[in-house]
């Protein structure tokens, strides 16, 4: 078995154990292209590896929690990273590293090397994606190298890489990765060439940048272009970027800095240059014949060709959702311009739309204004909703980049230990829960107040608790869940704050380590340049953490304007046709508004019952993923509507699809939490954290197999749902 | 769910049967089939068995049906039922319509279960309690 290959020995016989990029290597350098030199790592050693450190074992446990096609994207990062810290926590062991390392030491003894991933099938046509798993570059040191190695094995298991390679069965037996070391070449200027354009056949398109190659992938920096004649390389046009930045060699990695005057003005590539990179990929294509997608960098006017891979096109169908998922990978530059864009633009124009809306009064509409109205308001919320999907939700790709920097230099046991470093952002629901608590407190110190409410003389009561509940009422009344809004009806309020009142504060959550602790623990690891960057980090995975909550509230203020005009139509509606609406969908609403005789069909839904034949199904323990640690045990509510939440009594267990930022008011209360949904950084598992209430969530079909009043334990700390009393009482008499 | 229960009969032969004598479990590794419509399971012992004197004084017994592979992919991909309920020997039409479907998945054993000694079981499942990916545990509740 052969652990490593130097590339003079590697040659078609071995792309299974090499991966397709490591064989192109060893095909350019055997024709005498100026490749860099370079060893391979064989799919050989990484099987060894995932043996010998029982890694397979772990992957199997992470990955088939539950079938993969009920994993939301969410969920498949939070196991991706989990598998991560597998990969970044465990070294390779002696033996197989003394079989590795002697290798790697006598090709690149001191020098400056690039990691990169080869996998085996990652070129085939029909599954190469560029970018899915990970390389990483300015790398030097035996330590730093071997650690390097363990990352990209790691990236085979990358969300990306497992949302590409999920047709193909995921099966962890079968799934290997091979890794080329190559020796660093610290290029002047770098790009991309494509032998064929994906626009149009008879044109290939070179892209070049200042400095190292990685700016120009990930988006950094922006290349300028040029779009050639195939055949004869001639130039077509030429689009000039803006040029300001470089990515360059730095030490622990790269870093950007800004361009001269004199480079600012000057393509990176002269005519000539341009002619010989277009010759280059020619080169490669009669090489390999097919089309070829070369990397390549010039130093000191020599042009070195990085790897070299056959072009594919992505013929993605509108409904597949996974372009979108890779768009929300964002480079650090780019996550600090969309800040800024949220910051500035997107929220107070949220808040402007939801005004403008507020202030169009709808009861004096005649039925068919009303549904014109209807159509203008759902409009605007869907435009918003598309806003939303485009920028907001990508931001949250903030805290991940910082989780996956935390872990990398931190190792923490727990992957999701970053998390702490996130919380103390005041987010806008805990606001309000502050008030609701404050509310509550009130009227648990003064009786006679809650007498007074309890009689339903709202106008009676003590004046000033008055003001301070219209004041709450008012900053939240727009906000929405599912489809009523919070200052629609203040007796619930009130029911809700009386009951909040009868049970004794929730004591404060502690933590074992001090958010001081933990930040200095991280910045430990940084110095200089290198520890402000690593602090404008922090900074935008909190902002990043904030906004995951409060551009979900702006958007739930437009969500409450849409909804008063259906709450309108269905009223008007159910009164015509004397029947209850709530469950009409908003387009039968707007018909039967417009159209005098036609009246919706009626909404009885059919009784789902879960009875297969005389065989009666009942859940006994459900598996989701730990979300927020601790186990509790309580009587389940189960949400399904609003009326269910201001129900919510303290010590339940609060049982939903998804907490929804706008009900978060309840969570304080619920002795544990349960969804449906899953992800380690969705809304209701960063509030259950927050309050340091045991959560589970990703938990398929909770809010069914979970019935209101059933008794349940929330193992938060394993991720599973224990349904019935925990000493089994209720064992069955046959 | 039935379709899956169904599915994991059919694939395995063996099943373990757990009794009781005075408190102390005991089990037993013994051929299987279940009825069409899943209430009962069958097997099948000779008398002088450790397990027919058990299930004879407390017909309370329970059995384990198992998918694994002995990998560690069991953890995610093992499905395990065990089913409980109480036991009783069958005999005359009873016995000659269900060993049509014991023999059918083990031919082997018709002279085993022919002989004088042998005795043919009826469990009637009261429930059935699922395991799969480890940890997901749903009960099925068996109408009588």
């Amino acid at each position: 078995m052969r652990f490593v290959l130097p590339l003079h020995e590697i040659g078609e016989k071995d792309r299974l154990r090499v991966g397709g990029k490591g064989v192109a290597l060893a095909l350019m350098a055997k024709r005498g292209l100026r490749v860099p030199e370079a060893v391979c790592i064989t799919t050989q050693a990484y099987r060894e590896y995932a043996k010998l450190t029982a890694i397979r074992d772990q992957i199997v446990m992470e990955l088939y929690r539950k079938p993969f096609k009920e994993m939301r994207w969410e969920e498949i990062w939070d196991a991706s990273l989990r598998i991560r810290n597998f990969f970044s926590r465990t070294p390779i062991p002696p033996g197989l590293r003394d079989m590795i390392m002697p290798a790697i030491r006598s090709a690149f003894s001191g020098k400056i090397v690039s990691v990169r991933s080869s996998a085996p099938g990652e070129d085939a046509s029909k599954t190469s994606f560029a970018g899915l798993h990970e390389s990483y570059i300015n790398i030097s040191g035996e330590e730093a190298i071997l650690n390097h190695i363990r990352l990209v094995w790691a990236s085979l298991w990358s969300d990306r890489a497992l949302l590409y390679r999920q047709e193909l069965g995921l099966d962890v037996e079968k799934s290997v990765m091979a890794v080329i070391v190559q020796e660093m070449v610290q290029g002047e200027r770098s790009g991309v060439v494509f032998g064929k354009s994906p626009m149009d056949e008879s044109q290939a398109v070179v892209e070049a940048v200042y400095g190292l190659n990685q700016g120009l992938v990930d988006g950094t920096v922006e290349p300028d272009r040029w779009i050639l004649n195939r055949k004869t390389g001639a130039i077509i046009s030429h689009h000039a970027a803006l040029r300001e930045k470089a990515l360059r060699p730095a030490p622990r990695g790269v870093r950007l800095v800004s361009l001269s005057a004199g480079l600012k003005r000057r393509p990176p590539l002269e005519q000539r240059d341009v002619a010989e990179v277009h010759g280059l990929v020619m080169k490669a294509e009669s090489l390999f014949g097919v089309p070829q997608d070369v990397e390549w960098t010039y130093k000191t006017d020599i042009l070195h060709p990085l790897q070299a891979r056959p072009i594919t096109t992505s013929s993605a169908s509108e409904e597949d959702e996974r372009p979108w998922y890779l768009s929300l990978h964002r480079s650090f530059e780019n996550l600090k311009e969309l800040r800024t864009k949220i910051e500035r633009e997107l929220i107070p124009a949220m808040e402007e739309e939801a005004s403008h809306l507020a202030r169009r009064h709808i009861s004096d509409l005649s039925d068919a204004e009303l549904a014109d109205e209807m159509d203008y308001r759902r409009g605007i919320y869907n435009k918003w909703l598309d806003v939303y999907k485009r920028d907001c939700i990508p931001f949250a790709h903030g805290m991940r980049l910082f989780g996956q920097v935390y872990n990398d230099v931190v190792h923490p046991k727990d992957p999701f230990e970053f998390m702490e470093l996130l919380v103390g952002a005041k987010m806008v629901s805990i606001e309000r829960n502050e008030m609701l608590r404050d509310l509550a407190s009130w009227i648990r110190r003064e009786p006679e107040l809650e007498a007074c409410l309890k009689q339903n003389r709202l106008d009676q009561c003590d004046a000033s608790f008055l003001e301070a509940f219209d004041a709450m009422s008012k900053r939240f009344a727009d906000l929405t869940w599912g489809e009523a809004r919070f200052g629609q009806d203040s007796r619930r309020v009130v029911d809700f704050l009386i009951e909040m009142a009868s049970w004794p504060p929730a004591k404060e959550t502690q933590k074992t380590e001090s958010h001081e602790e933990l930040m200095e623990k991280f910045l430990s690891h940084f110095d200089g340049d290198q520890r402000s960057h690593a602090m404008e980090m922090i900074d935008i995975a909190r902002a990043s953490y904030r906004f995951r909550d409060d551009d979900n509230t702006y958007l739930g203020k437009i969500e409450g304007q849409w909804l008063a005009t259906l709450e309108e139509g269905r009223r008007r509606v159910g009164k015509r046709c004397k029947m209850d609406t709530a469950s009409i969908e908003a387009g039968q609403i707007i018909k039967a508004l417009r159209d005098e005789t036609e009246t919706p069909e009626a909404c009885v839904l059919p009784e789902k019952g879960l009875m297969e034949g005389e065989f009666k199904i009942k859940a006994r323990q459900l598996v989701g993923q730990p979300a927020g640690p601790g186990i509790a045990f309580g009587t389940a509510r189960v949400v399904q509507d609003p009326s269910d939440l201001f129900q919510f009594k303290t010590g339940e267990v609060l049982v939903c699809d998804a907490v929804d930022p706008n009900m978060t008011f309840v969570v304080p209360l619920a002795a544990g939490v349960v969804e449906r949904r899953g992800g380690m950084l969705i809304h209701g598992a960063i509030i259950a954290r927050e309050y340091g209430i045991p959560c589970v969530n990703g938990v398929a079909d909770a809010g069914k197999l979970i019935r209101t009043g059933d008794r349940v334990t929330v193992d938060g700390h394993l991720g599973i749902v224990i349904i019935g009393e925990p000493s089994l009482k209720d064992a069955e008499a046959a | 769910m039935k379709k899956d229960l169904q599915g994991l009969f059919e694939s395995q032969r063996l099943a373990v049967l757990a009794t009781q004598n005075e408190g102390q479990p005991y089990t037993s590794l013994v051929a299987f089939t279940a009825s069409k419509d899943l209430k009962q399971l069958f097997f099948a012992t000779t008398r002088a068995t450790r397990k027919y004197a058990n299930l004879t004084a407390d017909s309370r017994v329970a059995m384990l049906i198992d998918n694994r592979s002995n990998k560690a992919i069991d953890f995610r991909w093992a499905m395990s039922v065990t089913a409980t309920g109480k036991a009783d020997e069958i005999e005359g039409r009873e016995k000659e319509e269900a060993s049509k479907l014991y023999l059918a998945k083990h031919p082997h054993l018709e002279e085993f279960i022919s002989s004088p000694g042998c005795a043919f079981l009826r469990i009637s499942v009261g429930r059935y309690y699922v395991a799969t990916r480890f940890q997901k545990v749903i009960e099925v509740h068996v109408k009588p």
